[in-house]
């Protein structure tokens, strides 16, 4: 069951919508690209329709939504600790299919990865109802259809943008509204890609090994990796973060912890007091993240990490190209057990 | 919903000084612990860092802190009486019922017998009993040691080696690398004796790799590994290696898995 709604009548229901939940979606940004007065597709909140940029992909992921850059975890005065005051309004966010599925791949971290749940994250994530967008089209570096990631269905509500209109289907009575003018009731489920221009062939976790980990390939991302990190930032998967104590008064008595995103391609990432690092060059980096993403993930939770959405291939400022490199792992691997 | 992120303010109730880089906190707490468990303590406002408890009793547990930067430079200042912010204990321990009627032997490079303490004081002091109970530990040099009365104490109760790299004008015990005086364990029943190897990466390696080359079987040794650590409980990425996380699944390893593990 759907109902279908001229673009007066959707942002009609954006604005009743909104009167409960601030509303997120893909939005241009000015000014903010990678060149000087370029603009850049991020996510931001919206009021209407018009604001939706539908035709490109998000250059950052959604998550910095409902998991900030930077969290305060507790301010302190005098011993005393305060956690930050959480009076939030519930939020919509409008998502493509692979990110959908990425928010699962964080739920998983943050919520299930060992006993503690993370209240932080939980009680954000809590708040959230996501809207599906249709993807049948992708762009030039998705390779969503090849991680399985292309169809995704605990959505709370999709949507179909035509032209002049949309088909809507509401799956969370939460998102319902009353009284939509000129609502109309239609059969509408939404589609899905079924082939990108990108594939990818994912080594199978059984034949991964040592051999593997220590093959050359790695040491030419040693050259042309420059650990910018922007490939984690970017990725609606990456989790990772550090915590920063920050005082605000000489003695320490006044101030706050908090966290921040990091990620595995970031110097000093898994530095240790005392002088002992590990991973220090950019290959080993390449090889850790891609390991997370298409081999240890899976082996720890039974799916993959990476949900294809092609933003790491994006983002490189080197044209270092995550699909191409699991290709190449793949080839290296199939080698390995035929000589095995 | 329970927050895991929220340290709490434990008294300090004893600080003894083991070397001039090494200090030993008593702290109360009540709680269950294992041996080879770490906490997280930390100062709001300078740091957080995890730190292995060394001893513990029903009231208080122990801590021995290397001091090498800006968290562990502040802890330095404090004194019985002062809090401390802790939340755990985190990581899996040391499961005793793995060395109970066996031959043993405990091997620590420097700071790693903090970790390792606890669970040697526990056969030593008869809670449980092993076969035959050899301590191995070595140091940089004399002025370096760790837990001189427990090593002491101990030697009363199993065969206690402690050597030092280098040692001094005063030094009589034993000298040289760990790895030279793994030949000289009881080895009458190395098939089935079990190892526990804690210290320095480059430490463990070579001891494992001495220990094997000896006649130990992989799945008898034990080791207990350190990696960068925000969290401490499976959420900030830093102790991943492979699909395994050291905090969670760790930081005590067989060696079995530990040497699976690339980093
Ligand atoms: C499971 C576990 C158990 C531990 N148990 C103990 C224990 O029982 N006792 C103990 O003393 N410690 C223990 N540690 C280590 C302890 O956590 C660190 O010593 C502590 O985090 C240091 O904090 P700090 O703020 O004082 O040092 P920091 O200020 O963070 O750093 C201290 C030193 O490291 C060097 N350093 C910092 N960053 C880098 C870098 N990027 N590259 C190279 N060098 C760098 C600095 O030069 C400085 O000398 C344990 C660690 C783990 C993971
Ligand atoms: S690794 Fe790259 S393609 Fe995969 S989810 Fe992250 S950003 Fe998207
Ligand atoms: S975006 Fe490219 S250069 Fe930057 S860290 Fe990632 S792989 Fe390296
Ligand atoms: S210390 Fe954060 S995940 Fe292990």
């Amino acid at each position: 069951m759907g109902i279908h709604l001229s673009n007066i009548a959707f942002n009609d229901y954006l604005e009743k919508l909104s009167e409960k939940y601030r509303i997120f979606a893909p939005i241009v940004k000015e000014g903010k690209g990678k060149f000087a007065e370029t603009n850049v597709v991020g996510y931001g909140e919206i009021k209407t329709l018009e604001e939706i940029e539908i035709d490109k992909k998000s250059y950052f992921s959604p998550k910095e939504i409902f998991y900030p850059i930077r969290e305060t975890l507790f301010y302190f005065t005098d011993n005393k600790i305060e956690v930050p005051k959480f009076e939030e309004k519930p939020l919509v966010i409008f998502v493509r299919p692979c990110d959908l599925n990425g928010v699962r791949k964080l739920d998983t971290i943050f919520l299930r990865n060992g006993e503690a749940v993370d209240f932080y994250y939980k009680r954000r994530r809590d708040l959230v109802k996501f809207v599906m967008m249709e993807c049948t089209e992708g762009f030039d570096t998705c390779f969503c259809v090849s991680m399985g990631s292309n169809e995704a269905h605990d959505y709370d509500a999709a949507i179909r943008f035509e032209d002049g209109s949309v088909s809507l289907k509401i799956v969370d009575d939460a998102l319902m509204v009353e009284n939509l003018d000129g609502q109309e009731n239609i059969d509408f489920e939404p589609e899905f890609i079924k082939e990108n221009k990108v594939k990818v062939n994912i080594p199978d976790v059984d034949k991964v090994t040592k051999e593997t980990f220590n093959n050359e390939i790695w040491k030419e991302y040693t050259s042309r990796c420059i650990a910018c990190g922007r490939c984690n930032t970017s990725c609606i998967t990456c989790s990772c973060f550090t915590m920063q104590d920050v005082s605000l008064s000489d003695d320490n008595r006044i101030g706050e912890r908090r966290r921040v995103w990091t990620g595995c391609h970031v110097n000093g990432f898994s530095d240790m007091a005392g002088g002992h690092s590990f991973r220090d060059k950019n290959g080993e980096r390449m090889r850790f993240k891609t390991m997370h993403k298409i081999n240890d993930f899976y082996k720890r939770f039974d799916e993959h990490m990476c949900v294809g959405c092609g933003r790491c291939d994006d983002v490189c400022p080197e044209y270092i190209s995550f699909s191409k490199c699991i290709n190449k792992l793949n080839e290296i691997v199939k080698e390995d057990s035929a000589n095995e | 919903m329970n927050n895991p992120y929220l340290p709490q303010a434990y008294k300090i109730l004893e600080i003894r000084k083991e070397t001039a880089i090494d200090y030993t906190f008593k702290v109360a707490f009540q709680g269950n612990v294992i041996g080879g468990q770490f906490m997280e303590i930390s100062i709001p406002g300078v740091g957080e860092a995890p730190i292995s408890i060394c001893n513990f009793d029903k009231t208080s547990l122990e801590m021995t802190i290397r001091r090498v930067g800006r968290l562990t430079d502040k802890i330095f200042n404090l004194q019985a009486g002062d809090s401390l912010f802790m939340r755990g204990p985190y990581g899996n321990g040391f499961d005793t019922n793995i060395f109970k009627n066996k031959d043993v032997a405990f091997i620590a490079g420097g700071t790693g017998l903090a970790p390792i303490r606890k669970t040697i004081d526990h056969f030593m002091t008869g809670i449980d009993e092993t076969k035959i109970l050899e301590v191995l530990v070595g140091f940089k040099s004399p002025s370096d040691r760790l837990f001189i009365d427990d090593l002491d104490r101990w030697s009363k109760f199993g065969n206690v080696t402690v050597t030092v790299d280098k040692g001094d004008d005063t030094w009589q015990g034993e000298t040289g690398l760990i790895t030279t005086h793994i030949g000289k364990l009881d080895l009458s029943n190395v098939k089935e004796k079990i190892a526990v190897v804690v210290g320095p990466p480059i430490m463990m390696k070579f001891t494992t790799l001495e220990l094997i080359k000896n006649g130990f079987k992989e799945e008898n040794i034990w080791v207990s590994f350190e990696r960068k650590m925000s969290c401490g409980i499976g959420k900030c990425g830093h102790c991943k290696i492979d699909e395994t996380y050291i905090c969670l699944d760790g930081p005590v390893f067989n060696y079995i898995k530990a040497k699976t593990l690339i980093d």
